[in-house]
């Protein structure tokens, strides 16, 4: 796709502890169209929201750096290079994020109404108070919250209403870009499937192209037209959603992943979990991050790194088990 | 910011190896380790203080021949108006304050102890009763309590214990009866319940262990109080009466010559302030070490 | 609103009421013959016996607590032994200074506190933090009549810059109330250190720094409104430290307030004005605490719509 509106090349990035450093993101590339949904998927710790915060420019200032790459966001250019006030500009304006749990990203002793209309007070200044307060209504009632709310506390709302509240404020100022980090995790399943349901709605009528954090697969086969799996700080495999739940081959991660959900239709004797746990960011694995839980490793697996293989179409694969094919 | 391999989960039994990784984290802590060797050495100095200076001779007897000299070789601190040495007074001072301080924390912990044990243990209207005694005892600030408690009985070491101690007792059963409440309905607890262990069991046995570190936390904090206060009421002629060689007590008598012999003030405020200073390093450094969520 | 104010004045009430019995309990315990103390110790056994009538110092216990209640409640806490005025009188004329410099130092303390705290916070680890946490902790543990004593060395011995006693105008509020202040401050400092520290990691932070909200307004809006209920608690509770740490600094600086009504009231054995003072401060540090629980309903909208809803 020609119209490119994030474009993550090579982002290293570490967590400098007192304990030691955590090496966060290793050489992560991912690219975002306008009006496209990625899924980032992968364990808890895999990176995804650290992935997100790096592009949000708001990983922990003393202790998150980032050692290496690239962010090009739209005609703006790297953001790694942009300073606190453009950055300011563009963060809840251009590209907004949705936090994982509803129940804590609202500030419990400000009015939800006041925690919107503070976007139209940071990114459009101009706006007179009475045109604020009535998008404010407008954004409520959108997200299926009478107007009449706003006065009321976040204590006042239910979690899911507490999510709705989080994307109105996310979506107030139209972004191009939404970082939704595992928006639903925290509901009730049927909650679950109204406010994506009700995400999707939106970010069509706004042609905002959106980052899915989840660990969810079901999610991501209903909303996402590209899909990225993420291990240990690692973009292992990428591609479209049809090239990663149709394509043949995967890297075996991705296979263990997809076995660890039990599929209905198949009749399987037993689910496939993918043995031991992710590494330790402060003592990665030499060669592929992933060798020592590989039921495939091969002696190379353990001292090379794997270069990004394409495997036709989008479809990157990080593994040794594959060539390039022309 | 730290990662922590986390400990108990709210307070299951604190095993050995807990103690020693709370003991690990106290190291690392610069500033808690200062407290405690200054603390280590002010005890040092108070159990070995007749080695160091003798009592009769320096700290109460009196020398006209050599009132109110300033520091020098012979006498590092000075003395006083009626020749006693400074520094073998607040020598034996240290004596006075951390024995006093020590004891009346121990009476508080320990009745504190079983009224916060009660309340917290049996809970309803016993744990109502005794905990609202507690809050209008709290509502007296400590200071005034102790005041109108020597004011009562009369100024003697006695009495101000007893002031101190009653004036503590709440502060130790508020601690000891949350830190109950939030075990009591663990499944450790009932598990044990459910093999059929005693109330007492259960209290010694599984409840205790778990409150003392946040006892240990406040007793240290509370020690520095009550350092304060000691010296405070002995500074208003209310506290431990002259010739006692008390910190608060040598302030009393050295305050009307501020000008002339500084030093009579300066000398035993500084031990004052060191006390206290250790004692609340120690303690802000163990309340870290036991709960490092704390830390930032 | 109504329902919460209510229930923390009945609280209150039964607090007060509490306290005076334990200050009655306690000052009852006193050996030593009141009526000897006001006659002199010539009296003859019948004068003695006479007053101690009159005084109903040979009532039962309860009867004589509620007698001191009924009267107390009138306004009537008895004449003093020594002077033989109202004691009443006496704590109004002399209340005044002492609670004009509880609540300068609370200002102060306050002022100074609670910014230095949040800058601590905001630059932790940095050379400012450093410098206000070890000033925190000198200040917590420095006796304040040391520090009085020290102040009026410099200040007004050798520099002769201001006054060393008394309380007759501005400039000799200032050793006193700086005195008074400090202990406060400190705990200040540290109590709005660490809730900053806390509440900035709160995920309500992050949120609205991903609103591009500037870093000022995501402390003074965001921030420091969350970490204001424990700050008024430890304002609250501080109170109370200041008003019995008056008591000592009065005797430092020579002041004619409550506090040095109560030492001497104590050296005569004047029971009565003892115990007066005693129950006026507390009353104040009850009412103070009032307040703070009043404050807490607008600070925080939970508690408030927890009394609401019913």
């Amino acid at each position: 796709m020609s119209n490119k509106l994030l474009e993550i090349k090579n982002i290293s990035a570490e967590y400098r502890t007192d304990d030691g450093v955590s090496k966060v993101l290793n050489d992560v590339t991912l690219s975002l169209g306008n009006g496209e949904t990625l899924g980032l998927v992968g364990e808890t710790g895999a990176g995804k929201t650290t992935t997100a915060l790096a592009i949000m420019g708001l990983l922990p200032k003393r202790t998150g750096f980032i050692t290496n790459g690239s962010i090009e966001f739209a005609e703006e250019g790297n953001l790694l290079e942009k300073n606190e006030e453009i950055m300011k500009a563009i963060r809840g304006h251009r590209i907004s994020m949705i936090f994982q749990d509803p129940m804590t990203s609202l500030n419990p002793v400000i009015r939800v109404g006041e925690q919107i209309k503070e976007s139209f007070k940071v990114h459009m200044p101009d706006l007179s108070d009475e045109d604020m307060e009535k998008k404010v209504d407008e954004i409520l009632e959108m997200v299926g919250i009478p107007a009449a709310r706003k006065r009321e506390y976040p204590h006042q709302f239910s979690g899911g209403m507490k999510q709705r509240v989080v994307i109105a404020m996310a979506l107030s100022c139209e972004p191009q870009l939404l970082i939704a980090d595992e928006p639903t995790t925290a509901l009730d399943v049927t909650i679950q499937a109204q406010v994506l349901h009700m995400m999707d709605n939106l970010k069509k009528k706004l042609n905002t192209s959106m980052i899915l954090i989840t660990h969810d697969l079901g999610i991501v086969s209903q909303n996402c037209e590209k899909v990225a799996v993420m291990y240990a700080g690692s973009i292992i495999e990428s591609g479209t959603a049809e090239e990663i739940f149709l394509n043949e081959d995967h890297h075996p991660y991705t296979i263990g992943l997809f076995g660890s959900i039990p599929d209905l239709k198949k009749q399987t004797r037993r689910l496939s979990p993918i043995d031991g746990l992710m590494p330790d960011p402060m003592d990665l694995p030499s060669g592929c991050v992933f060798h020592p839980r590989c039921p495939k490793c091969m002696e190379i697996c353990k001292n090379e790194v794997p270069e990004s293989v394409s495997m036709g179409g989008e479809h990157q694969i990080k593994c040794h088990l594959f060539k390039e094919v022309e | 910011m730290k990662k922590q391999n986390n400990q108990d989960n709210n307070g299951a039994f604190k095993s050995r190896s807990q103690w020693a990784s709370i003991w690990m984290r106290l190291k690392k802590n610069r500033m808690a380790m200062v407290g405690m060797f200054l603390l280590i050495a002010m005890i040092l100095i108070a159990v070995f203080a007749d080695l160091i200076a003798d009592y009769d001779t320096l700290a109460i007897g009196q020398d006209q021949s050599i009132r109110m000299q300033g520091p020098s070789g012979d006498h590092w601190f000075g003395t006083d108006q009626f020749g006693r040495d400074v520094l073998a007074r607040i020598i034996h001072g240290s004596r006075i304050s951390l024995s006093m301080s020590i004891i009346a924390m121990s009476i508080a912990v320990a009745i504190g102890a079983i009224i916060g044990a009660i309340a917290g243990y049996y809970g309803g209207t016993v744990d109502n009763i005794l905990m609202r005694i507690m809050d209008i005892l709290l509502a007296i600030p400590p200071m005034l309590m102790s005041i109108s408690i020597v004011a009562a009985l009369g100024q003697s070491m006695v009495n101000l214990l007893i002031a101190l101690a009653i004036a503590y007792i709440p502060v130790f059963a508020r601690v000891i009866r949350s830190s109950i409440l939030s075990i009591k309905d663990q499944e450790f607890i009932e598990a044990a319940r459910s093999c059929g262990s005693s109330n007492k069991r259960i209290i010694f046995k599984h409840i205790v262990p778990n409150a003392i570190g946040p006892i240990i936390v406040q007793a240290t904090l509370a020690m520095g109080a009550t350092i304060l206060i000691i010296a405070s009421l002995s500074f208003m002629g209310l506290g431990v009466k002259p010739p006692e060689p008390e910190w608060g007590t040598m302030l009393y008598e050295g305050r009307d010559f501020l000008k002339q012999a500084p030093y009579l003030v300066l000398f035993p405020g500084g031990a004052i302030t060191l006390a206290v200073i250790s004692l609340n390093l120690l303690g802000d450094g163990l309340r870290d070490a036991l709960d490092p969520r704390l830390r930032n | 609103m109504g329902k919460y104010i209510a229930q923390r004045l009945a609280m209150m009430v039964v607090v007060v009421f509490g306290i005076s019995f334990i200050v009655f309990t306690i000052m009852n315990l006193t050996p030593g013959n009141a009526a000897y103390l006001i006659l002199g110790q010539s009296a003859s056994p019948e004068q003695v016996a006479k007053l101690e009538a009159e005084l109903g110092l040979n009532d039962p216990f309860f009867v004589r607590y509620f007698d001191y209640i009924i009267n107390m409640l009138q306004g009537n806490f008895g004449e003093s032994y020594n002077t033989g005025l109202p004691v009443f009188q006496e704590i109004f004329a002399r209340f005044p200074a002492t609670l004009k410099l509880s609540t300068v130092a609370m200002f102060f303390a306050a002022l100074i506190g609670i910014p230095v705290g949040v800058i601590s916070a905001v630059r932790q680890y940095s050379f400012t933090d450093a410098v206000s946490t070890t000033m925190a902790l000198l200040f917590a543990s420095i006796p304040s009549f040391v520090m009085g004593l020290v102040l009026m060395l410099v200040f007004s011995l050798h520099l002769r810059w201001l006054p060393a006693t008394g309380l007759d105008g501005i400039e000799n509020y200032i050793l006193p109330a700086i005195t008074l202040s400090m202990a406060t401050m400190a705990t200040l400092v540290r109590m709005t250190r660490s809730t900053m520290l806390e509440v900035l990691k709160q995920d309500y932070i992050r949120t609205a720094r991903a609103k591009g909200v500037d870093e000022k307004t995501v402390i003074l809006k965001h921030s420091l409104r969350n970490a204001l209920l424990p700050i008024v608690t430890v304002i609250g509770v501080d109170f109370g430290y200041l008003l019995g740490g008056t008591v000592v600094i009065e005797s430092v600086f020579s002041i004619n307030g409550l506090g040095t009504l109560l030492i001497t009231g104590i050296r005569m054995k004047d029971t009565p004005t003892v115990m007066a003072a005693i129950m006026f401060v507390t009353l104040a540090y009850s009412l103070v605490n009032l307040a703070v629980d009043i404050v807490y309903a607008f600070i925080d909208p939970r508690i408030k719509s927890q009394y609401e809803r019913g």
